[in-house]
């Protein structure tokens, strides 16, 4: 019996699971991606999570296809003796296919991940002080402040008042300004789908626009000193009728303090900026 | 036996021995908590639970032998001092709380935590009612981040005639500031409270050391 033409099979084989798997995959597993749709920039991040999966799916069916067609076809016969395969030679024509296939999978994907961060003023990222893209239109400007082991807010345009847990409106672009007053941090709030890091004596951009009221967590995600863990935080999204009751009071709840603050400023250098000993 | 089988013996031998001594420290080290202290029965009028404390700048030999220039929270439990972190406080009731602040001003890092939040009616400074503290004049807090508790402790002017250098200070005979407040517990859990103040001092942005180790300026409220 002639050997099959291996090469044709395995290829079917693999053309059609991935054909069958890689929509499935989308329609079934994307919806359910984290981190949710709570913000534009989370969605689009849902979305990006989906691209990637769809993408990685036929190169996941690819490997492990692959080993199992081998296991089945290429396995040792039972009883049959010892022997060393044929030397692998080189084949120009996989070789080539590889590093093309390869690279467009990689260059497509620096290229769609760099088109979504500028489309999406940064997707939800920390983008340095001057970010490359920012969004049109009125933004409210919140500051994040890290230090060791919470995190605070202040709310320039409402009196530079300061709370201890983020409440943001609905449906409104919000500007915020991430920094720290000591080591370094990076506010994660996850359901948000924002990440940035909070560096002492910089002013750390990222936008974000809440669409649905309801809370969610914040965590520090930089190893900041042993109580790293426990750093975090719950915070809320609400309507902007509700959110204009709540930043009310506050700024009457937290006057004392705001008086005791320091002008706004992106960075700050508190003193003590270090405990002599 | 031949010779190579012998040393290899050896070896594995020594290496499984250091193993296991690692093993076992780090496992005593993972599992060490300082003990734990229930809050006393409030007196009847009141309710809840109380607890006292008293900060101190260096928690003394007795209280740390292996350090004992380190600031440090201590408790008071069956009519003395004792130096641990860790309370056990009743749920859904509220704890009364009493300091007794001996250590000097060293400032706050973020004024916004000279403000008292989240306590149940006023919290008192020697006695009288404040809302807020100078920021440059707090010496420590007291915050429980998760119950939105943050209430800061004045420090003992620089130039008090009694100072207490070293733990056990007694507020009968030594210079401090008293503190009282009052906060609810609310739902069963594990809480970490901490000192916001950098007061760690010598360790890097005056957070390290006595800052990090439980038993000293941080710990757990144990709501049950």
């Amino acid at each position: 019996m002639s050997e099959p033409n291996h090469a044709r099979r395995f290829a079917l084989i693999w053309g059609i699971a991935s054909v069958v798997a890689t929509p499935l995959v989308i329609v079934l597993l994307g919806p359910i991606l984290p981190p949710g749709k709570s913000t534009e920039q989370a969605a689009g991040q849902v979305t990006d999570n989906t691209v990637l999966l769809g993408m990685a799916t036929p190169v996941l069916l690819l490997v492990v296809l692959y080993l199992a067609y081998s296991s089945i076809y290429f396995r040792q016969p039972k009883g049959g003796a010892v022997l060393e395969g044929p030397a692998v030679r080189g084949d120009a024509r996989v070789q080539t296919t590889w590093i093309i296939v390869t690279t467009a999978l990689v260059l497509s994907l620096a290229a769609y991940g760099t088109a979504r961060l500028l489309s999406d003023n940064g997707a939800g990222s920390g983008s340095g002080p001057t970010p490359l893209t920012v969004p049109k239109g009125p933004k409210l400007p919140v500051q994040v402040i890290g230090q060791q082991w919470a995190f605070t807010y202040r709310y320039p345009t409402y009196g530079g008042v300061e709370v201890p847990h983020l409440v943001l409106p609905e449906g409104k672009m919000i500007e915020l300004h991430v920094t720290s007053l000591d080591v370094i941090h990076s506010f994660w709030a996850r359901q948000l789908g924002v990440k940035a890091d909070a560096n002492p004596q910089v002013d750390n951009i990222a936008f974000v626009e809440p669409t649905k009221v309801g809370a969610f967590e914040v965590r520090c995600s930089e190893l900041c000193g042993l109580w790293h863990g426990e750093m975090f935080d719950h915070g809320r999204v609400v309507t902007q009728a509700e959110f204009a009751t709540w930043i009310q009071q506050a700024q009457v709840a937290y006057a004392p303090a705001t008086k005791a603050l320091p002008p706004y400023s992106t960075t700050y250098l508190p003193e003590p900026t270090r405990r002599g000993g | 036996m031949s010779l190579f089988a012998k040393k290899l013996l050896a070896v594995s031998a020594a290496v499984l021995a250091i193993g296991a001594l690692i093993a076992l420290y780090v496992a005593d080290w993972a599992t060490s908590f300082p003990k734990e202290v229930a809050a006393a029965p409030a007196p009847a009028n009141s309710g809840g639970a109380s607890l006292t404390l008293e900060t101190v700048a260096a928690v003394g030999g007795k209280y740390s032998p292996t350090h004992p220039s380190w600031v440090s929270y201590l408790v008071r439990t069956n009519n003395r001092w004792e130096r641990t972190t860790d309370f056990t406080v009743p749920a859904n009731s509220v704890v009364h709380v009493t300091i007794y602040q001996f250590d000097t001003p060293t400032g706050l890092r973020n004024p916004f935590l000279s403000q008292v939040q989240g306590t149940v009616g006023s919290a008192t400074l020697d006695g009288k009612p404040f809302t807020t503290i100078p920021p440059e004049e707090a010496s420590h807090t007291f915050a429980v981040p998760e119950l939105g508790v943050f209430v800061p402790l004045a420090g003992v002017p620089e130039e008090s005639k009694h100072p207490c250098e070293e733990a056990p200070c007694e507020p009968s005979t030594m210079d401090h500031r008293t503190i009282t407040f009052t906060f609810r517990t609310g739902k069963k859990g594990r809480y970490r409270w901490q000192c916001f103040v950098p007061c760690g001092a010598g360790w890097y942005f005056g957070n390290g050391g006595p800052m990090q180790t439980l038993g000293y300026m941080d710990g757990f409220i144990d709501v049950v």
